[in-house]
């Protein structure tokens, strides 16, 4: 008697648990669904306004389908409509942009991962004092540097240049590069440089045959941290370079802010875009080894 | 010739006296193991002998060649490292011959060199793996192969066992051992271990707060320690201290436990000074494998103490009795049953006995 009693209520009770269940699943895949259309929204937004021509936009809604898939406005966003001045558009400004990422990029990477490996494998006395004030320059703010730098440029002859901006990212992107390698070497056990040390090898062999080759994972994170502020950058760009020298973001402003016609909502959706394609490409190919290398420094081995 | 000639040394991080004059000699061939607890200095030691940390005052002498200045490479020595310290992205073979590559060694020896040293330490079908698909035992042998292709005149090994599990430890001990015997490299081995410091070691050099202690053969380090921290730190559970005074009469020296008035004769016993002896505060020595249930020599002190604690492991047992207020262990078989609470009869044996002075704290 006391027995079935027992297992009829427990059968109220799993099935309770089970309607509780199924609820809270449906309550989560809802928020999820709810969020992730809250992302993906202005995206698509940009995507269907770039397909449409202007007569689509003044006509439909935001929301509304393109009639067809129409590149014009990506065409024009990329190469201009082919006449002469007052002709804004991003190929050669993509360029200057390439051209400044990828040497600023590989630089401050380089002088971080080196910075980093002083830092740790070959600690000198107030080397925490040198990676202190490297830290205070994570935080500065950059507008603070503007003027100094305009005028630190200028004397090196190198204002409004795409080699000005490589060695203003460089410099301002090393505190951070630091920051990371220096983390990741400090769990790399410091045996390793000695037992090379007996082995014969000097302080670059070292670097280069046995630390360089096993930092592919905060390598990957760094390449990605750096490629994203440098290309992103505005303040910069905008600060030291005008004209022909100016980065693709600069570029992008000068563009949806200064025609003077009608504004084409197609062509600078379809800009914009161009201008966020190559930092979306770097995420896709290496944003597996991006989570893993952020926490690779803190589990060992 | 000495191998190895270590000088009035002394070493200081900042403010903190790490080393403190240390004097050491070692002859070709030996096996030298530095022992002591965390923070005693040994590692540091370890590495000023490779040339891995600077030296504040003293000197280090290889083959009577004062290598204090000298470049770690330039030492002729080789060390193995507690985490082993394998070059990840190398396999086996290019972390056994970087060392000859970086001495631009001839190809043909460096091949030689390999195949001699992989074949003897039978890691020759590894070659080609990464250290991270090796086991604890095989990464070992590999920072061995790695030190031993190079010939150096000492091998340096920071304890080299610690990351292993208990079996394989003991199994590479040996190993350890067998290859000391073949090689007669000299070694000067660090560990915190005691039974990888007495299974291992030709001498024993224990350490603490950075002076040696005692350098001694395992045998004495273990029968005849210098003062009551090496009695303390060799044997498991340590020398019993029991503290006491002695008295001269008539040429017959006697030791009284305080608190008690048995007096156990003291005969037969090296002193290093037999003066002033009488009503000397001293600590009276004696290993609990030394106390027995059963006479066993004629010399044996026969005393009734009660039993108090008993702690059972297996092939043994460990007895703690009550010697006038002082806690006193001994180590029995298992098979031996002894009630607690209740008065035994137990024999010391007093041809084992060590004295310390209780103020020095030295052997006397």
């Amino acid at each position: 008697m006391q027995d079935s009693l027992k297992s009829s209520s427990y059968q109220q009770l799993e099935q309770k648990s089970k309607y509780t269940n199924m609820f809270l699943r449906w309550f989560l895949y809802f928020t999820l669904i709810l969020f992730a259309s809250y992302f993906i929204f202005p995206l698509y937004v940009m995507v269907v306004t770039s397909l449409k021509t202007m007569e689509e936009i003044r006509q439909g809604t935001l929301l509304s389908w393109p009639s067809g898939i129409n590149l014009e406005s990506w065409a024009v966003a990329w190469g201009g409509r082919g006449y002469g001045a007052g002709d804004t558009f991003l190929r050669p400004y993509f360029w200057n942009s390439i051209k400044m990422v990828v040497p600023a990029v590989f630089f401050s990477t380089f002088i971080g991962a080196m910075t980093g490996y002083v830092l740790t494998k070959w600690r000198f006395k107030g080397d925490q004092w040198v990676f202190l004030f490297l830290l205070f320059g994570c935080f500065i703010p950059f507008q603070a540097i503007l003027l100094p730098m305009a005028r630190t440029l200028g004397v090196l002859g190198i204002s409004n240049s795409v080699v000005g901006l490589v060695l203003v990212h460089t410099v301002y992107g090393i505190p951070f590069t630091t920051l990371f390698f220096r983390n990741y070497y400090v769990s790399v056990p410091t045996e390793l440089v000695k037992a090379a040390r007996i082995d014969g090898a000097g302080f670059f062999k070292i670097f280069f045959k046995i630390l360089l080759p096993i930092s592919a994972p905060i390598i990957v994170v760094t390449v990605i941290w750096q490629f994203t502020q440098i290309w992103n950058d505005f303040l910069f760009g905008s600060t030291f370079s005008f004209g022909e020298a100016a980065p693709i973001q600069v570029a992008l402003n000068n563009m949806v802010l200064s025609s003077t016609s009608v504004k084409e909502y197609n062509v600078d959706m379809a800009s914009a875009i161009i201008a966020g394609i190559p930092t979306l490409i770097v995420y896709v190919l290496a944003g597996k080894y991006f989570i893993r290398g952020l926490t690779s420094g803190a589990v060992k081995g | 010739m000495k191998t190895l000639k270590i000088e009035e040394l002394s070493k200081n991080f900042g403010s903190t006296e790490v080393l403190r004059k240390i004097n050491l000699e070692i002859d070709e061939g030996n096996f030298l193991v530095l022992l002591g607890p965390s923070g005693c200095g040994k590692s540091t030691l370890l590495n000023i002998i490779a040339g891995l940390e600077t030296i504040n005052e003293g000197n280090v002498f290889i083959d009577d060649y004062n290598v204090s200045k000298v470049e770690p490479k330039d030492r002729n020595i080789a060390m193995v490292f507690q985490s082993y310290a394998l070059y990840p992205s190398m396999n086996v073979r290019e972390n056994m011959i970087f060392g000859l590559k970086q001495a631009k060694t001839s190809k043909e020896k460096i091949e030689e060199q390999l195949e001699k040293v992989s074949k003897f330490l039978q890691v020759d079908q590894l070659l080609e793996r990464k250290p991270s698909q090796l086991s604890g035992g095989q990464r070992q042998r590999v920072a061995i192969g790695r030190a031993l292709v190079r010939e150096p005149r000492i091998f340096l090994f920071d304890e080299p066992l610690s990351n292993l599990d208990a079996k394989l430890r003991v199994e590479m001990r040996r190993e350890i051992k067998k290859l000391h015997q073949q090689l007669k490299t000299t070694v000067v081995y660090v560990t915190h271990d005691q039974t990888e410091a007495m299974s291992l070691g030709t001498r024993i050099a224990i350490m603490n707060h950075g002076v040696i202690q005692q350098n001694d053969t395992p045998e004495n380090i273990y029968n005849k320690p210098s003062n009551t921290f090496v009695a303390d730190f060799i044997g498991s559970p340590s020398m019993n201290l029991i503290k006491g005074t002695l008295k001269e009469t008539s040429g017959e020296i006697s030791f009284t436990a305080s608190g008690s008035n048995v007096e156990i004769p003291i005969k037969d016993y090296e002193f290093k000074d037999k003066s002033n002896l009488n009503n000397k505060e001293v600590y009276f020595g004696l290993r609990p494998e030394h106390i027995y249930f059963k006479k066993s020599n004629e010399s044996d002190f026969e005393i009734n103490l009660r039993a108090d604690l008993s702690e059972y492991i297996g092939h043994e047992q460990i007895m703690t009795f009550d010697y006038a207020n002082q806690e006193i262990l001994a180590k029995f078989p298992s098979t031996v049953k002894i009630e607690l609470a209740k008065e035994t009869k137990l024999y010391f044996d007093l041809t084992q006995t060590s004295l310390f002075d209780a103020q020095i704290e030295e052997r006397i």
